[in-house]
C-alpha cells in the first residue's frame, strides 16, 4: 500500500538559514500524524511544503501520487487534494461564513449555486456552526472562526488534511471545541498532519507523533512514546512543556 | 462706500445655473466612473514583477501628482491642438480628469491592495483559486471597502478642479458664471451663488457616495444591524450577587 | 506668428518661479496661523466655537479654490479695494489652506489615545497644559507627513492665481505661449519646473510617513 503523502530527504533554506535538514516520513491513507518539536524545529516549514506554500531546494515530496517539488507540479489539482488550516484562520473578512466557503466551490470546482449552498450548509453543519451562515468572521469567536476555516477547507473534499498549529491562537475554552471538530474528521477516516502543541490530544488521537528536532525528524512512534521517549531531546522537550 | 448685495438680477438666470450644475455632476460622474477603472488597472500594474512596467506606472503617477490640474489641462487641451487633434472642450476635459484621477486612485487603491493580509492570499491560493479570482475576490473587494472613504474624498476634490475646465472654456458651472456675471456686473453676487450650488453638489455627491457604499458593502449593513439588535435586546444579568438582598441580608445580620 | 523658443523665454519662466513660491510662502505661512485657530476652535468643547468653526471648514472644502479667487477678488472691488492680484490671491489661499490644514490637524489631535488625556486630567493639568505639553508634541509628529504634502497641493494651487492675472509661473507660460504659439513644449516646461519643485516634498512626505508607520508597529 503506497502512502499518500511521502516525504523523502528533504531540505530547505531560508536564506543563509537551513531549516529542513533532510527529512523524511511516511504518511498512509487514514491516519492522523501530529507533529511536535520546539520552535524553529522546522515543523510548520514542512507542512507548508507539503502543500507547494514553501518550494524545497532539494528532496521529494509525494501527495496521491504527484511529485509536488517538480516545478511544473499540477498546483489546481494539488490544492484540491490536499485542504489546510491556518493558525490565523485567514477568513476572508468582506464576505459571510456561507460565502467564504462558497467561493472556492463555486470557482474552482464549478458547482452551481444551488450545489454550492447545499455543500456549504452541510459542512457547517458538520462543524457545528449551522446556524450562522449569514454571519461575518468579524462577528465569532476564536473558535468559530477557525471552525469556519476547516469548513472552509473540507468542502473541498480534500484527501489530506493539514493543521498548521491551528488551536496555538486560541485560550482553552475555545481550543476544546476546534479539537472535537478534528476528533470527529478523524473518526470519518479523514488523513490528517497537524502541527500542534496539544500534547494530551496528540497522544489520545495520533496514530503517530513525529518529534522534529533541528530540521530533521528526530523519533517517531505511537502515543505512548510520549511516556517513554528514547532520545534525550525529546525528553528535555516534553519536560519544558512546550 | 456705498456696497448691498443684490441678487435681483441673477434670477432670471436660475435654469442657466441649474445647466452648469448638471454639467460639473455630469462631467465629475464620467471621469469618476472611467478614472477609477484605469486606476485600479495601474495599481494591478504597478505591484507587476516586470521592473519596466511598474516604473513606468510610477512615473506616470508621479508626473500626475506632482504638477497642478490646471497645466495638465493646458498640455493636453492646447498640446493636442497644436499638433492637429482638436478635441471638443467637455471631451478635453474629462480627459484630463480621468487622467488625473487615475493617478490618485492607484495610489489609494494600491495602498489598500498592500494592506491585505498575506495569510488570507494564502490561504485563497491553497483553496486553488486562480490569481484572477484572488485578484478580484480577495483582493480588491476589501480593499475597496477599506479605501471608499479616502476615494470619496478624492472624488470631491476633482468636482472641484472640475471648475478649472472653465479656463479652457468648457462648459460647466464656473464657466456658466463668468458669462452670468459679464451679463449682469453683479460678479460678487454671481459667485456667491455658484459657491453655494458647488456646496449643495458636494453634499450630492456625498450622500451618492455614502449610498453607493451601503449598497456594495453588504458586510456593513449586517454588523450595523447586528450591534443595533444586540443593544436593544440587553437582557439583564443573572449574577446570583443582588445589591438589594445582600444589603438586606448585611443589615439583618447586623440587627440581629 | 509662431515663433521659436529662445532663452529669454525661458529665463522669463524661470523668473516667474520666485513669484510661485512667495505665493506658495504666504499661503501656508499665513494659512499655518490660521489654521491653528481653525484647530483649537474645532477641538473646543464649547458648542459656539465648534459649530461655526465645523460649518466654516465645510464650506471651505466644499467649493473650488477658483470660487474663492473670485470671490475674494470681485468682493473686495466691490467694497472699492482694488488690491494687487498677489493680496487677493494670497488672501483666498490663506482662507483655503487654513480650513484644510486645520482640518488635517484636528485629525492628528483626534487621533491620540483617549489614555493620554485621561493621564493628563488625573494629574490635575488644565485642558491647555494638556494640550500644549501632552498632546500637542505627539500629534505633531504624526501630523507630518500630511502637513508637507499638503504643501504640494499649495505649491499646485497656486497655478490659479494666473487667472486674476497674478504672473507666477502658469502665468508665465500663457503669456509666452501667446506670442509664440508653442504650447506642447512650453506646458511640458511648466509642468516640469512643478515637479521639480513638488517631488522632493512628495518624496519627504512619503518616507517620514514610512518612518513612521515602522515605529509604530
Amino acid at each position: 500500500m503506497s502512502a499518500i503523502v511521502k516525504l523523502d530527504q528533504v531540505f530547505k533554506s531560508f536564506g543563509a538559514n537551513q531549516v529542513l535538514k533532510g527529512v523524511s516520513f511516511e504518511v498512509e491513507k487514514g491516519e492522523m500524524i501530529a507533529i511536535i518539536g520546539a520552535s524553529g524545529s522546522g515543523k510548520s516549514t514542512a507542512l507548508r511544503c507539503i502543500d507547494r506554500l514553501e518550494t524545497v531546494d532539494s528532496g521529494t515530496i509525494e501527495v496521491c501520487g504527484m511529485r509536488v517539488d517538480a516545478p511544473d507540479v499540477d498546483l489546481h489539482r494539488l490544492r484540491q487534494e490536499v485542504g489546510i488550516v491556518f493558525q490565523g484562520y485567514n477568513l476572508f473578512p468582506h464576505l459571510s461564513v456561507q460565502e467564504n466557503i462558497m467561493l472556492a466551490l463555486r470557482h474552482v470546482k464549478q458547482q452551481s449555486r444551488a450545489e454550492a449552498l447545499s455543500v456549504s450548509m452541510a459542512v457547517l453543519e458538520q462543524v457545528g456552526l449551522g446556524n450562522k451562515a449569514d454571519a461575518y468572521p468579524e462577528q465569532l469567536s476564536g473558535g468559530q472562526q477557525q471552525r469556519v476555516a476547516i469548513a472552509r477547507s473540507l468542502a473541498m473534499a480534500p484527501k489530506v488534511m493539514l493543521f498548521d498549529e491551528v488551536t496555538s491562537a486560541l485560550d482553552p475554552q475555545l481550543t476544546g471545541e476546534v479539537l472535537r471538530v478534528m476528533e470527529n474528521l478523524a473518526a470519518g477516516g479523514m488523513t490528517m498532519l497537524l502541527v500542534t502543541h496539544e500534547m494530551a490530544f496528540a497522544k489520545r488521537m495520533a496514530d503517530r507523533i513525529i518529534y522534529m528536532h533541528q530540521g530533521t525528524v528526530w523519533e517517531v512512534g505511537p502515543g505512548e512514546m510520549l511516556d517513554h521517549p528514547k532520545t534525550p531531546e525529546l525528553q528535555a522537550f516534553l519536560n519544558n512543556g512546550l | 462706500m456705498d456696497f448691498s448685495l443684490n441678487f435681483a438680477p441673477l434670477a432670471p438666470y436660475w435654469p442657466v445655473f441649474l445647466l452648469g450644475a448638471w454639467l460639473t455632476l455630469k462631467m465629475t460622474t464620467v471621469a469618476i466612473i472611467v478614472g477609477v477603472a484605469v486606476g485600479t488597472l495601474i495599481a494591478f500594474l504597478k505591484r507587476s514583477n516586470h521592473r519596466w512596467i511598474s516604473q513606468a506606472c510610477s512615473v506616470y503617477i508621479e508626473a500626475v501628482r506632482n504638477t497642478p490640474f490646471l497645466v495638465q489641462i493646458f498640455l493636453l487641451y492646447f498640446g493636442l491642438a497644436s499638433l492637429g487633434i482638436h478635441m471638443p472642450t467637455f471631451a478635453a476635459a474629462v480627459l484630463a480628469m480621468i487622467i488625473n484621477i487615475a493617478a490618485y486612485a492607484a495610489e489609494i487603491i494600491r495602498a489598500g491592495l498592500e494592506s491585505v493580509p498575506r495569510g488570507q492570499i494564502e490561504a485563497a491560493e491553497c483553496l486553488g483559486l486562480s490569481r484572477w479570482r484572488i485578484a478580484w475576490h480577495v483582493m480588491l473587494q476589501p480593499s475597496i471597502e477599506r479605501v471608499y472613504p479616502a476615494l470619496t474624498s478624492q472624488f470631491l476634490l476633482m468636482m472641484q478642479a472640475s471648475a478649472m475646465a472653465s479656463q479652457i472654456s468648457a462648459e460647466e458651472l464656473t464657466a456658466i458664471a463668468n458669462t452670468v456675471q459679464s451679463d449682469t456686473f453683479r460678479s460678487l453676487e454671481t459667485y456667491i451663488v455658484v459657491a453655494c450650488m458647488y456646496l449643495a453638489l458636494s453634499l450630492l455627491v456625498k450622500l451618492l457616495a455614502w449610498g453607493c457604499g451601503e449598497y456594495l458593502f453588504k458586510r456593513r449593513r449586517v454588523i450595523r444591524r447586528a450591534t443595533m439588535e444586540a443593544a436593544r435586546r440587553r437582557v439583564p444579568s443573572t449574577s446570583p450577587y443582588q445589591p438589594k438582598t445582600a444589603a438586606k441580608a448585611a443589615n439583618s445580620g447586623s440587627t440581629s | 506668428m509662431i515663433g521659436s523658443f529662445s532663452w529669454q523665454h525661458f529665463f522669463y519662466l524661470v523668473q516667474s518661479i520666485w513669484w510661485t513660491l512667495v505665493l506658495s510662502g504666504l499661503a501656508f505661512l499665513l494659512g499655518s496661523i490660521g489654521g491653528f485657530a481653525v484647530l483649537l476652535a474645532r477641538i473646543s468643547p464649547r458648542r459656539w466655537l465648534w459649530m461655526p468653526t465645523l460649518i466654516y471648514i465645510e464650506c471651505v472644502q466644499g467649493i473650488p479654490l477658483l470660487i474663492l479667487l473670485f470671490i475674494v477678488y470681485y468682493g473686495l472691488s466691490v467694497y472699492g479695494f482694488a488690491l494687487p492680484a498677489l493680496v487677493a490671491a494670497g488672501l483666498a489661499m490663506m482662507v483655503y489652506t487654513s480650513a484644510y490644514l486645520g482640518d488635517i490637524w484636528r485629525g492628528c489631535v483626534e487621533a491620540m489615545p483617549r489614555p493620554q488625556w485621561e493621564a493628563a486630567e488625573c494629574l490635575s493639568l488644565t485642558r491647555w497644559q494638556t494640550l500644549r505639553l501632552v498632546i500637542i508634541p505627539q500629534a505633531l509628529r504624526l501630523s507630518l507627513p500630511p502637513t508637507v504634502g499638503f504643501m504640494v497641493q499649495v505649491i499646485k494651487m497656486t497655478s490659479l492665481a494666473s487667472v486674476i492675472g497674478f504672473i507666477e509661473l502658469t502665468r508665465a507660460g500663457q503669456i509666452i505661449n501667446n506670442s509664440i504659439f508653442q504650447p506642447f513644449l512650453i506646458f511640458s516646461l511648466v509642468g516640469a519646473f512643478y515637479f521639480v519643485l513638488c517631488y522632493p516634498l512628495s518624496r519627504w512626505s512619503q518616507s517620514m510617513e514610512k518612518k513612521l508607520n515602522v515605529s509604530n508597529r
